[in-house]
């Protein structure tokens, strides 16, 4: 009882009651909805996770079947498609074929699965990975040092240096893309949960907690995690926008995924050999890559204005 | 004074103490045998196990990790396993293309975005301070290597003003440098500009609203010098900050823009290493990196004296 009167003075200057918690998830979840950015950069963002799901249904075939008899076709050709198997049939090539034949709309339209599943997985893992650090760091004194010295060593490497190296030598799969891309995001998230944790525990209201000998995971869960909250949504929509950014770059480089999965970074390294006669295989799937990334970002930005007054304010 | 610069410079030890460690153990929990790639597939086992040998693969790894860090102190960077020339020679024979794509991606982009930025500022809730927040959001999100073909697309297909990919080295004659650097640095800039635009935009727009500009435009002071000498004065301190934190940046952005281009630079040099799994390269160039950029934020540090006269150290 007293524990909560405490941890509600945080929210609102008590002068006016208090609406109950339920109610006021209410009109910030209304005040979130009702801003501009959100609704386009979230609008966007649903419609292209819709475009992944229903892929199969959107005009696509396998994005991996090869037919050199139609390689390098314009697009929006209508043509005979011969799969390896020996069955053929009619296809409306939208964005036209690569070297091999492969129908470019196809593995455009999968690849926007693979983005957004590392988009989302990195953010995720990076955030958790971070908030680990972070929590540690900001609770154990004897860590803190140490933690934050390798946080500090980690932010002095390149990033996307940094997830080259590792993806190659540990192999490009999915699972080592994700991870790859996630440790040089850690030290950030790290860093703004460690502020919270330090900010939070000079405050009088866990100091009262403290002295009321409320276990630590009780702070934890009531305390330093809703004030880490918002910060940490917002820093996740820019660790998801880098993410996917960081593995086209891989893909495009050669040191990603397999060449022949369908990504947006593999089918513009495909195309980057015949660029002078078709520069659409490059610059369609680059169009994609891009208008993903700004929806996450703009989506972000709205988040950070609704979320986090303060920060929005500094901004202008 | 002295003492300060000292003990800044001390302060960036344990930082590279801990890159070393990261970049050694990375490359030594890879899968995979280096010495099996360098015998190749003609060599036996016999083979495989004399190179572990001369290569000191068989040692411990804290023995290892002493090894190279003595080694790294007398400056020896090791030898790459492949292309028979020591690391060191190999980034030196390739720094000139990368440090002339960065410093001109460095200076096209300060040119650009801090006037942008106090323009926008001083117009704060404008047209042009709205289009620059969102070309901002724009440059965050187009990837420098689809902005570089679209500038090859244009400028060297279509209109045929510029070379299409390739670098000349300066002492071959300016102009032709130039011009082979215009589009990759306008490419790689995007992304820099939308940084410094938009953190000289907030930290200008922060200054003008001080006490001292109210003042100094009661003097009568014109508005141009009054947004120069007092906004943007007192607002270099985020703005320099900013640039050295976006050297981060500059330095991925330097590998993809360099192969989009064909430049023989660091980049192309880092992908071969990586794809060829050369340890002693990989470690060199990321190490070197880190340096770099450890040292550029030193010095941005270090300039915080030049531009406000109140630090003193």
């Amino acid at each position: 009882m007293i524990d909560g009167s405490i941890s509600t003075s945080n929210d609102d200057v008590a002068v006016e009651p208090i609406p109950p918690a339920n109610a006021r998830r209410r009109s910030l979840l209304r005040t979130i909805l009702r801003n501009g950015s959100v609704r386009l950069g979230g609008g966007v963002l649903v419609l292209l996770i819709a475009m992944a799901a229903a892929a199969p249904w959107l005009g696509t075939i396998d994005p991996t079947a090869i037919d050199p008899s139609s390689g390098n076709l314009l697009p929006g050709t209508l043509a005979e498609f011969h799969s390896l198997a020996g069955d053929s049939f009619q296809h409306f090539f939208i964005m036209g074929t690569d070297s091999l034949g492969r129908d470019i709309w196809s593995r455009t339209v999968y690849g926007a699965r693979v983005s957004l599943t590392i988009g989302i997985a990195v953010a995720v893992l990076a955030l958790l990975l971070g908030m680990a650090m972070g929590l540690l760091a900001g609770y154990v004194r004897r860590l803190d040092g140490l933690i934050m010295r390798l946080m500090d060593g980690l932010m002095a490497i390149p990033g996307i240096l940094f997830a080259i190296s590792l993806v190659a030598l540990f192999g490009g799969t999915v699972a080592t893309v994700i991870v790859a891309i996630a440790i040089p995001e850690i030290p950030r998230v790290a860093r703004l949960v460690r502020s919270v944790v330090l900010t939070i525990r000079e405050e009088p209201y866990v100091e009262a907690a403290i002295a009321l000998d409320t276990p630590g995971w009780k702070i934890l869960g009531k305390h330093i995690l809703p004030n880490a909250i918002a910060p940490l949504i917002i820093q996740g929509t820019y660790v998801c926008a880098a993410a996917i950014l960081v593995e086209a770059i891989l893909s495009f480089l050669g040191v990603g995924l397999p060449t022949d999965m369908a990504t947006w970074g593999n089918i513009m390294a495909e195309g980057r050999a015949q660029f002078n006669e078709y520069p659409h295989n490059v610059l369609l799937p680059g169009v994609f890559l891009a208008v993903t990334v700004l929806a996450v970002n703009i989506l972000g930005d709205g988040l950070r204005d609704t979320l986090d007054p303060k920060l929005s304010k500094r901004e202008g | 004074m002295l003492g300060f610069l000292l003990r800044r410079i001390l302060a960036t030890v344990p930082v590279l103490i801990i890159v070393a460690l990261i970049v050694f153990f990375m490359l030594r929990l890879a899968p995979g045998d280096p010495a099996a790639a360098i015998v190749g597939n003609s060599g036996g086992t016999a083979d495989i196990a004399q190179v572990r040998a001369e290569l000191g693969l068989e040692d411990a790894l804290p023995i290892q990790f002493a090894r190279w860090v003595g080694q790294l102190a007398q400056g020896n960077f090791g030898e790459s396993y492949f292309m028979k020339k020591t690391v060191a020679e190999l980034i030196a024979q390739r720094i000139e293309p990368t440090v002339s794509l960065a410093a001109v991606t460095l200076v096209l982009a300060v040119l650009i975005s801090v006037p942008l930025g106090v323009l926008a500022a001083w117009r704060h809730g404008g047209w042009l301070d709205r289009a620059l927040m969102g070309f901002s959001v724009l440059g965050f999100s187009i990837p420098a290597f689809v902005i570089g073909y679209l500038l090859i697309w244009l400028f060297s297909m279509h209109w045929q003003l510029l070379p299409v990919q390739g670098y000349v080295r300066i002492n071959q004659g300016w102009v032709g440098w130039l011009r082979h650097l215009i589009l990759p640095s306008t490419a790689l800039s995007i992304i820099y500009v939308a940084l410094i635009a938009r953190v000289t935009r907030a930290a200008v727009a922060e200054a003008m609203t001080e006490d001292y500009i109210r003042t100094a435009r009661a003097k009568g002071i014109s508005e141009a010098r009054v947004l120069i000498r007092h906004g943007l004065a007192n607002a270099a301190i985020p703005i320099v900050t900013v640039i050295g934190i976006g050297v981060a940046l500059l330095i991925g952005g330097v590998v993809v823009t360099e192969t989009v281009f064909a430049i023989p630079g660091l980049g192309q040099l880092t992908v071969d290493a990586v794809l060829s799994r050369d340890f002693p390269l990989i470690q060199g160039i990321i190490l070197f990196f880190s340096v770099i950029y450890v040292f550029i934020n030193l010095l941005v540090d270090l300039s915080y004296l030049l531009f406000d006269p109140r630090i003193r150290y």
